[in-house]
């Protein structure tokens, strides 16, 4: 194992229950001083792996090392290292802003005059400063969320865990929460950010890993990942009329420099070309030549959203409605 | 010395979280008072039963509502720890260096605390309604103990079972199911050798029942030192299981996770 990485998650596996696999062998990962995105759709194993790697829950098979240490044979010291923003936050709401955070630092041994200045400075960082001695109950949403990500730093921890950071929040907070995240870096701080909006993790992670199904379908950077896929992703959507999968590809098959043509149940045709624009006229053609009826044509750059389609093999969307209904962890938070 | 640290931590929080509720504190207050003088007036007649042996029914029943009012209280514990759970503050403290115990602890902590308080209330209550209490200050103290006692007790079952069952509903249920038949079998409001004799044989096992008659032989002239000791005893080493209970309730919760 090196030195330089503050997390690495080996082969870790979860099963709740009988019949539901959180985690299938998930391996990653996460050099020291970066940003790390796990991306994926609810119910992909994200929640399951932070709690995991916090020390909250154990798992049923692999190994991880926070921070340097084991999180099987040294929690303790793991729990010393780590700042935690789960989804559900973690704040009394009847106590304030500065009673949050000064309750923290107690926690971790902290006290007197150092703790109170940690506090002001935390509380100024996150623009809470007129809001600290307010009950929390009275906080926006938007609020309760910058106290969340305060609270996980008052200790100064090595590696901070943010789970779902921005999820229910409004566009225009969740914009300004990136910035927040996006400040985090750079002081020597390694942060696991989980989401499953791409845009986010395009934004915020240098690296990061797509999940699905408990495992890792891919890793790199956000710009590597989308290079992998030459060319741009086109997406038809066909008419009404019922589509036979063979009578599509049949019909794809003599039009060249189409690649990874996938069909889903939706009737929507995704696939990828060298030159989108040039492309798509004969798509058309060959389409218009055996009968079927398009409704809409897109051509777009590579997405984050088309990296998920290729390793994956389903869309973003798909997944999320598929494995929305699992009895994971991420759906449990959701029900509370 | 981490733990005592944690403790006091968490006491703070919880007693600042209780002084931001007047209602709770409203309601805390007057709860016990209605208890003293509802019974009081509708039990009056009981010290008429041949055999009952006092005549002052208030002075018989406000030992009882010490105790009750404690046991009554502790029995919610439970309730904020689900609310806890909810809003994600039991898992930020397990994933902190935090000693466990001490959220527990702490709740008892604070909680003991605010019963002590209000049982002193209760007391000087009881005396202006024509109560006394004899053995004077030792008296109400053991009393006191007593209560919280087996507050401490039950609510470290309240808050087992909250960690177990996770669910307001259900731990109303329970609370709900265990607190009225305890309270009746046991000499809260009825002299001993006056209840059926089965109802004689439950109270010996009623921790309650314990506490209720350590509680009240303190503060009756002449009492019987020894067999408070006992009972003190009996209830010390019922707390302790129960803690243990709460400890292993917070590991299975962790399982669950």
């Amino acid at each position: 194992m090196s030195e330089a990485n503050a997390i690495e998650a080996v082969d870790l596996r979860k099963s709740y229950g009988e019949d539901v696999v959180a985690l299938d062998g998930l391996t990653f990962s996460v050099p020291a001083g970066t940003v790390f995105g796990l991306l994926g759709p609810n119910g992909a194993g994200k929640s399951t792996t932070v709690k995991i790697l916090t020390t909250l829950a154990h798992p049923d098979g692999g190994s991880a090392k926070v921070a340097g240490f084991d999180i099987l044979r040294e929690p303790a010291r793991v729990r010393e290292s780590i700042g935690v923003v789960s989804q559900a936050g973690g704040l009394d709401r009847e106590a304030t802003g500065r009673e949050n955070l000064r309750l923290q630092g107690q926690v971790f041994g902290m006290g007197g005059r150092e703790l109170e200045r940690r506090i002001d400075e935390l509380l100024e960082q996150f623009r809470l400063a007129d809001a600290g001695k307010r009950l929390v109950r009275e906080y926006s949403g938007g609020m309760q969320r910058r106290l969340d990500v305060a609270q996980g730093l008052v200790h100064k921890p090595r590696v901070l865990f943010l789970d779902e950071p921005t999820t229910g929040l409004d566009p225009e907070v969740r914009a300004e929460m990136w910035d927040e995240i996006a400040r985090l870096s750079g002081a020597g701080l390694t942060v696991l950010l989980t989401t499953h909006y791409l845009e986010e993790a395009d934004q915020l992670a240098a690296q990061l890993a797509i999940v699905d199904k408990g495992r890792v379908v891919a890793e790199g950077s956000p710009d590597a990942l989308k290079r992998e896929l030459r060319g741009d992703a086109i997406h038809i959507e066909l008419g009404t009329e019922t589509a036979a999968e063979a009578a599509v590809r049949e019909a794809l098959a003599r039009v060249d420099g189409l690649d990874e043509i996938i069909y889903d149940e939706n009737r929507l045709l995704h696939a990828r070309a060298e030159d989108g624009a040039r492309t798509v006229p004969a798509v058309l053609a060959a389409l218009d030549g055996a009968d079927l009826e398009v409704a809409a044509v897109t051509v777009a750059r590579p997405s984050l959203d088309d990296v998920y389609l290729r390793f994956a093999g389903r869309t973003f969307g798909e997944a999320e409605s598929a494995d929305g209904g699992r009895r994971t962890d991420d759906e449990k938070e959701a029900t509370r | 010395m981490k733990a005592l640290r944690d403790t006091r931590h968490m006491t703070v929080r919880h007693l600042l979280a209780l002084w931001r509720q007047p209602w709770w504190i409203a309601v805390s207050l007057i709860q016990p008072v209605i208890w003293l003088l509802l019974f009081g007036a509708l039990f009056k007649a009981v010290t008429d039963i041949p055999g009952f042996g006092s005549d002052n029914y208030i002075q018989f029943l406000a030992p009882g509502v010490v105790v009750m009012t404690a046991f009554f209280g502790a029995g919610w514990a439970g309730m904020p720890v689900i609310e806890d759970i909810d809003r994600g503050v039991i898992d930020r403290f397990l994933v902190s260096p935090v000693k466990r115990s001490s959220l527990i602890s702490g709740r008892l902590a604070s909680w003991s605390l605010t019963t002590a308080i209000q049982s002193l209330i209760i007391v000087v209550l009881a005396l202006i309604v024509g109560a006394s209490f004899a053995n004077s200050v030792l008296g109400v103290a053991i009393l006191i103990v007593e209560a919280i006692l087996v507050g401490a007790a039950f609510g470290c079952l309240s808050i087992g079972l909250a960690l177990l069952i996770r669910k307001e509903e259900t731990l109303i249920a329970a609370v709900q199911f265990l607190v009225l038949p305890l309270s009746f079998m046991s000499v809260t409001f009825m002299q001993k050798s006056l209840m059926p004799g089965w109802m004689q044989t439950v109270s010996d096992f009623n921790p309650l029942n314990w506490a209720v008659e350590a509680g009240r032989d303190a503060v009756t002239a002449g009492p019987d030192w020894g067999a408070i000791a006992g009972k003190t005893g009996l209830l010390v080493a019922f707390l302790c299981l129960c803690g243990f209970f709460a400890m292993r309730a917070f590991r299975t919760y962790q399982r669950a996770v």
